[in-house]
Protein backbone atom coordinates (compact mmCIF):
# COMPACT_ATOMS: atom_id res chain seq x y z
CA UNK A 1 0.00 0.00 0.00
CA UNK A 2 1.48 3.25 -0.98
CA UNK A 3 2.11 5.30 2.11
CA UNK A 4 0.22 8.87 2.18
CA UNK A 5 1.55 12.23 2.07
CA UNK A 6 0.12 15.67 1.88
CA UNK A 7 1.24 18.38 -0.34
CA UNK A 8 -0.47 21.86 -2.16
CA UNK A 9 -1.30 20.43 -5.37
CA UNK A 10 -1.56 23.05 -8.47
CA UNK A 11 -5.33 23.25 -10.01
CA UNK A 12 -3.98 22.12 -14.14
CA UNK A 13 -8.30 22.21 -15.21
CA UNK A 14 -12.13 22.51 -14.24
CA UNK A 15 -14.31 21.17 -16.75
CA UNK A 16 -17.58 20.82 -16.88
CA UNK A 17 -18.98 17.03 -17.06
CA UNK A 18 -23.21 17.41 -16.92
CA UNK A 19 -23.62 18.83 -13.66
CA UNK A 20 -20.31 17.55 -12.36
CA UNK A 21 -16.97 18.97 -12.32
CA UNK A 22 -13.47 17.61 -12.71
CA UNK A 23 -11.07 18.87 -11.06
CA UNK A 24 -7.56 18.10 -12.47
CA UNK A 25 -4.67 18.50 -10.00
CA UNK A 26 -0.88 18.35 -10.86
CA UNK A 27 0.20 15.14 -9.14
CA UNK A 28 3.14 16.19 -7.10
CA UNK A 29 4.78 13.39 -5.54
CA UNK A 30 1.88 11.79 -4.71
CA UNK A 31 0.83 8.09 -5.23
CA UNK A 32 -2.42 7.76 -7.12
CA UNK A 33 -3.14 4.71 -5.17
CA UNK A 34 -5.33 1.79 -5.64
CA UNK A 35 -8.90 2.50 -6.93
CA UNK A 36 -11.58 2.94 -4.59
CA UNK A 37 -8.74 4.57 -2.01
CA UNK A 38 -9.43 8.30 -1.77
CA UNK A 39 -7.92 11.85 -1.11
CA UNK A 40 -8.53 14.52 1.79
CA UNK A 41 -9.18 17.96 -0.74
CA UNK A 42 -8.49 21.26 1.15
CA UNK A 43 -12.14 23.43 0.51
CA UNK A 44 -11.31 26.60 0.20
CA UNK A 45 -12.21 28.84 3.35
CA UNK A 46 -13.67 25.91 5.13
CA UNK A 47 -12.46 24.16 8.71
CA UNK A 48 -12.83 20.62 6.82
CA UNK A 49 -11.33 19.02 4.00
CA UNK A 50 -13.43 16.58 1.75
CA UNK A 51 -13.11 13.22 0.74
CA UNK A 52 -13.03 12.63 -3.09
CA UNK A 53 -12.30 8.96 -4.56
CA UNK A 54 -9.74 9.27 -7.64
CA UNK A 55 -11.21 9.30 -10.77
CA UNK A 56 -8.59 9.03 -13.33
CA UNK A 57 -4.96 9.54 -13.58
CA UNK A 58 -3.32 10.77 -16.19
CA UNK A 59 0.02 11.14 -16.10
CA UNK A 60 1.30 14.02 -13.96
CA UNK A 61 -2.48 14.28 -12.77
CA UNK A 62 -4.82 13.01 -10.23
CA UNK A 63 -8.25 13.87 -11.13
CA UNK A 64 -11.79 14.37 -9.04
CA UNK A 65 -15.14 14.33 -9.87
CA UNK A 66 -16.90 16.09 -7.78
CA UNK A 67 -20.88 16.96 -6.95
CA UNK A 68 -21.37 20.79 -6.19
CA UNK A 69 -23.97 20.22 -3.25
CA UNK A 70 -22.67 21.66 -0.21
CA UNK A 71 -20.29 24.49 0.95
CA UNK A 72 -16.75 22.47 0.46
CA UNK A 73 -17.63 20.58 -3.17
CA UNK A 74 -18.97 24.59 -4.08
CA UNK A 75 -15.18 25.71 -2.91
CA UNK A 76 -13.87 22.99 -4.73
CA UNK A 77 -15.77 23.56 -8.09
CA UNK A 78 -15.13 27.54 -8.02
CA UNK A 79 -11.37 26.93 -7.67
CA UNK A 80 -9.39 28.31 -11.27
CA UNK A 81 -6.33 26.97 -13.04
CA UNK A 82 -3.50 27.79 -10.90
CA UNK A 83 -4.80 27.58 -7.50
CA UNK A 84 -3.29 25.29 -4.97
CA UNK A 85 -5.04 23.27 -2.21
CA UNK A 86 -3.49 20.80 0.31
CA UNK A 87 -4.48 16.93 -1.12
CA UNK A 88 -3.68 14.49 1.63
CA UNK A 89 -3.67 10.58 0.69
CA UNK A 90 -3.81 8.08 -0.99
CA UNK A 91 -6.03 6.44 1.72
CA UNK A 92 -8.23 3.88 2.63
CA UNK A 93 -8.56 0.72 0.99
CA UNK A 94 -9.70 -0.08 -2.65
CA UNK A 95 -10.99 -2.30 -4.64
CA UNK A 96 -9.18 -6.01 -4.90
CA UNK A 97 -8.63 -5.93 -8.72
CA UNK A 98 -8.00 -9.91 -8.64
CA UNK A 99 -11.65 -10.70 -9.80
CA UNK A 100 -12.31 -13.17 -12.93
CA UNK A 101 -15.07 -11.86 -14.24
CA UNK A 102 -15.47 -7.75 -13.32
CA UNK A 103 -18.90 -5.99 -13.57
CA UNK A 104 -18.53 -2.35 -12.17
CA UNK A 105 -21.92 -0.42 -11.10
CA UNK A 106 -22.26 3.00 -10.39
CA UNK A 107 -25.40 5.03 -9.49
CA UNK A 108 -24.87 9.12 -9.44
CA UNK A 109 -22.01 11.08 -8.08
CA UNK A 110 -20.99 7.71 -7.21
CA UNK A 111 -19.47 6.72 -10.44
CA UNK A 112 -16.20 9.00 -9.52
CA UNK A 113 -14.10 6.00 -8.59
CA UNK A 114 -15.48 3.92 -11.78
CA UNK A 115 -13.31 5.52 -14.54
CA UNK A 116 -10.10 4.76 -12.92
CA UNK A 117 -11.04 1.54 -11.74
CA UNK A 118 -12.34 0.45 -15.53
CA UNK A 119 -8.38 1.11 -16.60
CA UNK A 120 -7.01 -0.91 -14.29
CA UNK A 121 -9.33 -3.73 -14.88
CA UNK A 122 -9.29 -3.09 -18.98
CA UNK A 123 -12.34 -1.71 -19.50
CA UNK A 124 -14.80 -4.60 -18.13
CA UNK A 125 -19.02 -3.96 -18.65
CA UNK A 126 -20.49 -1.48 -16.53
CA UNK A 127 -23.90 -0.06 -15.83
CA UNK A 128 -24.76 3.17 -14.81
CA UNK A 129 -27.45 4.35 -13.13
CA UNK A 130 -28.74 8.14 -12.86
CA UNK A 131 -31.30 10.64 -11.97
CA UNK A 132 -31.57 12.34 -15.54
CA UNK A 133 -30.41 12.57 -18.98
CA UNK A 134 -27.94 15.40 -17.90
CA UNK A 135 -26.27 13.30 -15.26
CA UNK A 136 -25.84 10.58 -17.31
CA UNK A 137 -23.36 12.58 -19.75
CA UNK A 138 -20.73 11.68 -16.98
CA UNK A 139 -21.45 8.02 -18.17
CA UNK A 140 -18.55 9.60 -20.96
CA UNK A 141 -16.17 8.46 -18.42
CA UNK A 142 -16.82 4.77 -18.02
CA UNK A 143 -16.06 2.94 -21.53
CA UNK A 144 -18.17 -0.22 -21.78
CA UNK A 145 -21.26 1.21 -19.64
CA UNK A 146 -24.96 0.14 -20.45
CA UNK A 147 -26.78 3.20 -18.66
CA UNK A 148 -30.06 3.25 -16.91
CA UNK A 149 -32.11 6.58 -16.08
CA UNK A 150 -34.75 6.45 -13.29
CA UNK A 151 -36.95 5.07 -12.56
CA UNK A 152 -35.30 2.18 -14.39
CA UNK A 153 -32.32 0.79 -11.56
CA UNK A 154 -29.27 -0.27 -11.83
CA UNK A 155 -30.57 -3.41 -10.16
CA UNK A 156 -33.07 -4.28 -12.84
CA UNK A 157 -30.63 -4.82 -15.90
CA UNK A 158 -27.39 -5.72 -13.36
CA UNK A 159 -26.46 -9.20 -15.11
CA UNK A 160 -25.59 -12.05 -12.35
CA UNK A 161 -23.07 -14.33 -11.74
CA UNK A 162 -20.26 -11.36 -11.96
CA UNK A 163 -17.75 -9.86 -9.45
CA UNK A 164 -19.69 -6.57 -8.76
CA UNK A 165 -17.98 -3.59 -7.87
CA UNK A 166 -20.04 -1.06 -6.85
CA UNK A 167 -20.19 2.82 -5.73
CA UNK A 168 -23.16 4.65 -5.09
CA UNK A 169 -26.00 5.78 -3.15
CA UNK A 170 -26.62 3.96 -0.10
CA UNK A 171 -30.26 2.08 -1.29
CA UNK A 172 -28.41 1.47 -4.00
CA UNK A 173 -25.25 -0.37 -2.90
CA UNK A 174 -28.28 -2.02 0.03
CA UNK A 175 -29.95 -3.80 -2.76
CA UNK A 176 -26.67 -4.86 -4.46
CA UNK A 177 -25.89 -6.65 -1.21
CA UNK A 178 -28.73 -8.33 -1.21
CA UNK A 179 -28.49 -9.80 -4.74
CA UNK A 180 -25.17 -10.51 -4.89
CA UNK A 181 -23.56 -11.23 -1.16
CA UNK A 182 -19.61 -11.17 -2.73
CA UNK A 183 -20.04 -7.49 -4.05
CA UNK A 184 -17.36 -5.08 -3.26
CA UNK A 185 -19.04 -1.83 -2.31
CA UNK A 186 -17.86 1.88 -1.99
CA UNK A 187 -19.36 2.93 1.08
CA UNK A 188 -19.58 7.08 1.93
CA UNK A 189 -19.84 8.69 5.85
CA UNK A 190 -18.88 12.10 6.51
CA UNK A 191 -15.69 12.19 7.40
CA UNK A 192 -13.06 14.93 9.60
CA UNK A 193 -9.94 13.62 9.11
CA UNK A 194 -9.85 10.68 6.74
CA UNK A 195 -6.67 9.17 8.36
CA UNK A 196 -8.40 7.64 11.48
CA UNK A 197 -7.80 10.60 13.59
CA UNK A 198 -11.72 11.74 14.53
CA UNK A 199 -13.73 8.73 14.54
CA UNK A 200 -16.38 10.41 12.86
CA UNK A 201 -17.63 8.39 9.92
CA UNK A 202 -17.89 5.53 11.69
CA UNK A 203 -20.41 2.76 10.32
CA UNK A 204 -21.61 -0.93 11.51
CA UNK A 205 -19.31 -2.88 10.45
CA UNK A 206 -19.69 -6.79 11.44
CA UNK A 207 -21.92 -5.63 14.26
CA UNK A 208 -19.16 -3.06 15.43
CA UNK A 209 -18.74 0.67 14.63
CA UNK A 210 -15.84 0.85 13.16
CA UNK A 211 -13.88 3.98 11.07
CA UNK A 212 -15.03 3.75 7.67
CA UNK A 213 -11.59 5.52 6.34
CA UNK A 214 -9.39 2.53 7.93
CA UNK A 215 -11.83 -0.23 7.17
CA UNK A 216 -13.22 0.79 4.06
CA UNK A 217 -14.56 2.80 2.12
CA UNK A 218 -14.64 -0.29 0.06
CA UNK A 219 -16.08 -3.04 1.95
CA UNK A 220 -16.90 -6.62 0.92
CA UNK A 221 -20.41 -7.14 1.36
CA UNK A 222 -20.44 -10.82 2.62
CA UNK B 1 6.52 25.25 26.12
CA UNK B 2 5.18 21.84 24.96
CA UNK B 3 3.25 20.90 21.74
CA UNK B 4 0.67 18.32 22.56
CA UNK B 5 -2.52 17.17 20.53
CA UNK B 6 -5.98 17.59 22.31
CA UNK B 7 -7.14 14.52 23.36
CA UNK B 8 -9.63 12.03 21.08
CA UNK B 9 -8.27 14.06 18.13
CA UNK B 10 -5.69 12.17 17.32
CA UNK B 11 -5.22 7.79 17.16
CA UNK B 12 -1.23 7.43 17.90
CA UNK B 13 -1.81 3.82 16.80
CA UNK B 14 -3.27 4.32 13.32
CA UNK B 15 -1.19 7.86 12.70
CA UNK B 16 2.20 6.89 14.63
CA UNK B 17 4.24 9.42 12.62
CA UNK B 18 1.83 12.36 13.11
CA UNK B 19 2.03 11.65 17.13
CA UNK B 20 5.75 11.75 17.14
CA UNK B 21 5.87 14.90 16.16
CA UNK B 22 3.95 16.55 18.98
CA UNK B 23 6.17 16.41 22.52
CA UNK B 24 3.62 14.06 24.23
CA UNK B 25 0.85 12.29 22.96
CA UNK B 26 -2.74 12.48 24.97
CA UNK B 27 -5.39 9.59 24.32
CA UNK B 28 -8.37 9.83 23.60
CA UNK B 29 -10.81 9.49 27.06
CA UNK B 30 -11.01 6.63 28.67
CA UNK B 31 -13.88 5.34 30.60
CA UNK B 32 -14.01 2.43 33.18
CA UNK B 33 -16.33 0.39 30.99
CA UNK B 34 -15.81 -0.02 27.22
CA UNK B 35 -18.10 2.20 25.14
CA UNK B 36 -19.23 2.14 21.86
CA UNK B 37 -19.72 5.81 21.32
CA UNK B 38 -22.10 7.15 19.85
CA UNK B 39 -24.67 6.42 16.61
CA UNK B 40 -23.74 8.50 13.68
CA UNK B 41 -23.97 11.08 11.93
CA UNK B 42 -20.87 12.37 14.66
CA UNK B 43 -19.69 15.27 13.05
CA UNK B 44 -20.50 18.49 11.01
CA UNK B 45 -19.05 20.82 9.54
CA UNK B 46 -20.06 24.90 10.28
CA UNK B 47 -19.20 28.20 9.05
CA UNK B 48 -15.94 28.43 11.40
CA UNK B 49 -15.90 24.95 13.31
CA UNK B 50 -17.04 21.90 13.56
CA UNK B 51 -19.08 19.91 15.84
CA UNK B 52 -18.58 16.19 16.78
CA UNK B 53 -20.70 13.84 19.11
CA UNK B 54 -17.99 10.87 18.78
CA UNK B 55 -19.21 10.20 22.75
CA UNK B 56 -16.10 8.91 24.53
CA UNK B 57 -15.89 5.56 22.20
CA UNK B 58 -13.05 3.64 23.50
CA UNK B 59 -12.30 0.07 24.49
CA UNK B 60 -12.58 0.54 28.31
CA UNK B 61 -10.04 0.75 31.44
CA UNK B 62 -8.49 -2.73 31.78
CA UNK B 63 -8.30 -3.57 27.69
CA UNK B 64 -6.66 -0.05 27.60
CA UNK B 65 -4.36 -0.86 30.37
CA UNK B 66 -3.81 -4.44 28.78
CA UNK B 67 -4.12 -4.27 24.93
CA UNK B 68 -3.32 -0.48 24.11
CA UNK B 69 -0.82 1.02 27.07
CA UNK B 70 1.79 -1.63 25.87
CA UNK B 71 1.38 -0.33 22.59
CA UNK B 72 1.33 3.39 23.30
CA UNK B 73 4.54 3.33 25.35
CA UNK B 74 6.18 1.20 22.40
CA UNK B 75 6.26 5.01 20.56
CA UNK B 76 8.77 5.77 23.10
CA UNK B 77 7.33 9.32 23.64
CA UNK B 78 5.75 10.74 26.72
CA UNK B 79 2.43 9.77 26.99
CA UNK B 80 -0.80 11.57 29.03
CA UNK B 81 -3.99 9.66 29.75
CA UNK B 82 -7.20 11.36 29.17
CA UNK B 83 -9.17 9.45 32.31
CA UNK B 84 -13.43 10.14 32.09
CA UNK B 85 -16.05 8.93 34.15
CA UNK B 86 -19.64 9.45 35.70
CA UNK B 87 -18.68 9.49 39.63
CA UNK B 88 -14.94 10.76 41.06
CA UNK B 89 -14.40 6.88 42.14
CA UNK B 90 -14.28 5.54 38.72
CA UNK B 91 -11.94 8.31 37.98
CA UNK B 92 -10.02 7.72 40.26
CA UNK B 93 -9.99 3.64 39.83
CA UNK B 94 -8.53 4.11 36.66
CA UNK B 95 -5.92 6.48 38.03
CA UNK B 96 -5.06 3.69 40.30
CA UNK B 97 -4.21 1.57 37.40
CA UNK B 98 -1.94 3.93 35.76
CA UNK B 99 2.47 5.10 36.46
CA UNK B 100 4.23 6.45 34.24
CA UNK B 101 2.20 8.62 32.24
CA UNK B 102 0.69 11.71 32.85
CA UNK B 103 -3.00 11.65 33.39
CA UNK B 104 -5.54 14.11 32.11
CA UNK B 105 -8.86 14.38 34.26
CA UNK B 106 -12.12 15.14 31.76
CA UNK B 107 -13.98 16.57 33.80
CA UNK B 108 -15.85 17.87 30.70
CA UNK B 109 -16.96 16.03 27.93
CA UNK B 110 -20.41 17.63 26.62
CA UNK B 111 -21.18 14.52 24.59
CA UNK B 112 -22.45 12.16 27.56
CA UNK B 113 -23.80 13.09 30.54
CA UNK B 114 -21.10 14.83 33.06
CA UNK B 115 -20.03 13.32 36.48
CA UNK B 116 -22.07 15.08 39.46
CA UNK B 117 -19.26 15.76 41.23
CA UNK B 118 -18.23 19.02 41.29
CA UNK B 119 -14.26 19.58 39.53
CA UNK B 120 -12.42 19.59 43.28
CA UNK B 121 -14.36 16.18 44.46
CA UNK B 122 -13.16 14.41 41.29
CA UNK B 123 -9.23 15.79 41.23
CA UNK B 124 -9.18 15.32 45.18
CA UNK B 125 -10.55 11.62 44.98
CA UNK B 126 -7.60 11.15 42.30
CA UNK B 127 -4.81 12.65 44.19
CA UNK B 128 -5.58 9.98 46.88
CA UNK B 129 -4.73 7.37 44.34
CA UNK B 130 -1.83 8.64 42.48
CA UNK B 131 1.25 10.21 42.52
CA UNK B 132 1.15 10.73 39.01
CA UNK B 133 1.27 14.37 37.40
CA UNK B 134 -2.60 15.26 37.49
CA UNK B 135 -4.05 17.63 35.15
CA UNK B 136 -7.76 18.78 35.31
CA UNK B 137 -9.32 19.45 31.22
CA UNK B 138 -12.59 21.92 32.22
CA UNK B 139 -15.23 23.07 30.22
CA UNK B 140 -15.27 26.54 28.91
CA UNK B 141 -18.83 26.33 30.20
CA UNK B 142 -17.76 27.55 33.70
CA UNK B 143 -19.03 30.81 35.06
CA UNK B 144 -16.22 31.71 36.76
CA UNK B 145 -13.36 30.19 35.69
CA UNK B 146 -10.86 32.12 38.23
CA UNK B 147 -13.11 30.30 40.98
CA UNK B 148 -12.78 26.99 38.71
CA UNK B 149 -9.00 26.85 38.55
CA UNK B 150 -8.47 27.81 42.44
CA UNK B 151 -10.70 25.01 43.13
CA UNK B 152 -8.87 22.72 41.13
CA UNK B 153 -5.80 23.43 42.32
CA UNK B 154 -6.34 23.29 45.82
CA UNK B 155 -7.55 20.01 45.90
CA UNK B 156 -4.35 19.05 44.73
CA UNK B 157 -3.93 19.25 40.81
CA UNK B 158 -0.26 19.37 39.11
CA UNK B 159 -2.05 21.62 36.22
CA UNK B 160 -5.22 22.95 34.33
CA UNK B 161 -6.25 21.59 30.50
CA UNK B 162 -8.10 24.24 29.10
CA UNK B 163 -10.96 24.22 27.31
CA UNK B 164 -12.66 21.37 25.92
CA UNK B 165 -15.42 21.83 23.47
CA UNK B 166 -18.70 24.37 24.05
CA UNK B 167 -21.79 23.13 23.38
CA UNK B 168 -23.28 23.57 19.71
CA UNK B 169 -26.30 22.20 17.28
CA UNK B 170 -25.99 22.59 13.48
CA UNK B 171 -28.96 22.35 11.04
CA UNK B 172 -28.80 20.38 7.71
CA UNK B 173 -30.72 22.43 4.78
CA UNK B 174 -33.92 21.00 5.76
CA UNK B 175 -33.77 22.59 9.11
CA UNK B 176 -33.27 18.85 10.76
CA UNK B 177 -30.48 18.66 13.46
CA UNK B 178 -27.33 17.02 11.38
CA UNK B 179 -25.86 15.05 14.52
CA UNK B 180 -27.69 12.12 15.30
CA UNK B 181 -27.71 13.19 19.08
CA UNK B 182 -28.46 16.66 18.39
CA UNK B 183 -26.10 18.20 20.14
CA UNK B 184 -22.29 18.46 19.81
CA UNK B 185 -18.77 19.87 20.98
CA UNK B 186 -18.09 22.70 18.88
CA UNK B 187 -14.60 23.40 17.72
CA UNK B 188 -12.48 24.77 15.52
CA UNK B 189 -11.35 28.53 15.20
CA UNK B 190 -14.53 30.57 16.16
CA UNK B 191 -13.25 28.92 19.97
CA UNK B 192 -10.19 31.03 20.38
CA UNK B 193 -11.51 34.08 21.86
CA UNK B 194 -12.94 31.88 23.94
CA UNK B 195 -9.70 29.87 25.24
CA UNK B 196 -7.93 33.42 25.55
CA UNK B 197 -10.43 34.81 27.64
CA UNK B 198 -10.53 31.36 29.51
CA UNK B 199 -6.72 31.54 30.13
CA UNK B 200 -6.56 34.73 31.41
CA UNK B 201 -8.87 34.35 33.94
CA UNK B 202 -6.84 30.49 35.28
CA UNK B 203 -3.41 32.56 34.85
CA UNK B 204 -4.45 35.28 36.96
CA UNK B 205 -6.14 32.71 39.40
CA UNK B 206 -2.83 30.37 39.24
CA UNK B 207 0.88 29.98 38.64
CA UNK B 208 0.21 26.01 37.81
CA UNK B 209 1.39 24.82 34.10
CA UNK B 210 -1.98 25.27 31.76
CA UNK B 211 -2.17 23.51 28.27
CA UNK B 212 -4.66 25.32 26.36
CA UNK B 213 -6.09 24.33 23.34
CA UNK B 214 -8.95 25.47 21.08
CA UNK B 215 -8.53 26.79 17.77
CA UNK B 216 -5.12 27.08 17.11
CA UNK B 217 -4.00 27.25 13.44
CA UNK B 218 -1.21 28.79 12.83
CA UNK B 219 2.08 29.71 15.36
CA UNK B 220 0.57 33.39 15.94
CA UNK B 221 -2.91 31.79 17.32
CA UNK B 222 -0.15 29.34 19.90
CA UNK B 223 1.76 32.79 20.62
CA UNK B 224 -1.63 34.41 21.55
CA UNK B 225 -2.73 31.36 23.69
CA UNK B 226 0.98 31.86 25.38
CA UNK B 227 1.39 35.27 25.98
CA UNK B 228 -2.33 34.71 27.71
CA UNK B 229 -0.88 32.36 30.12
CA UNK B 230 -0.31 28.94 28.65
CA UNK B 231 2.66 27.56 29.18
CA UNK B 232 1.66 24.49 27.11
CA UNK B 233 -0.23 24.30 23.70
CA UNK B 234 -2.65 21.64 21.96
CA UNK B 235 -3.81 21.15 18.59
CA UNK B 236 -7.03 19.71 17.97
CA UNK B 237 -9.48 20.19 14.80
CA UNK B 238 -6.46 21.56 12.76
CA UNK B 239 -4.86 18.29 12.42
CA UNK B 240 -8.18 16.48 11.34
CA UNK B 241 -7.20 19.59 8.28
CA UNK B 242 -4.00 18.75 8.20
CA UNK B 243 -1.87 15.86 9.54
CA UNK B 244 1.76 17.88 8.56
CA UNK B 245 0.13 20.97 11.10
CA UNK B 246 2.35 20.31 14.37
CA UNK B 247 5.80 20.93 12.57
CA UNK B 248 3.89 23.80 10.42
CA UNK B 249 3.22 25.28 13.91
CA UNK B 250 6.08 24.93 15.75
CA UNK B 251 8.10 26.48 12.32
CA UNK B 252 5.44 29.22 12.79
CA UNK B 253 5.54 29.70 16.43
CA UNK B 254 9.74 29.81 16.50
CA UNK B 255 9.29 32.36 13.61
CA UNK B 256 6.91 34.69 15.69
CA UNK B 257 8.79 34.50 18.76
CA UNK B 258 11.87 36.00 17.15
CA UNK B 259 9.86 38.21 14.93
CA UNK B 260 8.41 39.83 18.18
CA UNK B 261 11.51 39.41 20.10
CA UNK B 262 11.57 36.57 22.26
CA UNK B 263 14.03 34.33 22.82
CA UNK B 264 12.02 31.33 23.47
CA UNK B 265 8.09 30.64 23.67
CA UNK B 266 8.40 30.86 27.40
CA UNK B 267 9.58 34.52 27.89
CA UNK B 268 6.54 35.45 26.31
CA UNK B 269 3.87 33.57 28.77
CA UNK B 270 1.46 35.76 30.21
CA UNK B 271 3.23 38.93 28.36
CA UNK B 272 -0.36 39.86 27.35
CA UNK B 273 -1.66 40.59 31.38
CA UNK B 274 1.34 42.69 31.32
CA UNK B 275 0.79 44.86 28.23
CA UNK B 276 -2.96 45.94 28.75
CA UNK B 277 -3.47 49.06 27.08
CA UNK B 278 -5.49 51.91 28.73
CA UNK B 279 -7.01 54.65 26.32
CA UNK B 280 -5.81 57.39 28.27
CA UNK B 281 -2.28 56.16 28.01
CA UNK B 282 -2.35 55.87 24.32
CA UNK B 283 -2.46 59.95 23.29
Amino acid sequence: MPEPRRERLRVRAIEPVGPYALLRLERGRLDPGVPGQFFMLEAPGRVLPRPMSLCLAPKGELAFLLDPIGPGTRALARLEPGDEIGVLGPLGNGFRLDVPRPLLVGGGIGIAPLPYLSEALEHPPAVLGFRSERHAESAALVPNAEVVIDPVLVTEVMSTGRDVLACGPEPMLEAIRVLEPGAQLAWEAPMACGYGACYGCVVEIDGELKRLCVEGPVLCSS
Amino acid sequence: MQLLNASGCLDALTAPDVARAFDAFVTKTVTPEPRAGNAPVRIAETEHGMLNAIGLANPGRDAFVRDMLPRLRALGMPLWVSVGGFAAHEYAETCAQLDDVTIELNLSCPNVDEAPESAAEIVRACRETTSSPLYAKVSPHSWDMGETVRAIEAAGADGVSMVNTLRGVALDDRLRPTLARVQGGYSGPALKPVVLAAVVAARRATSLPIVAMGGVTSGRDALELIACGATHVALGTVLFADPDSPSRVRAELAEEVHRLGFETPDDAVGIALDRVVKMANRG
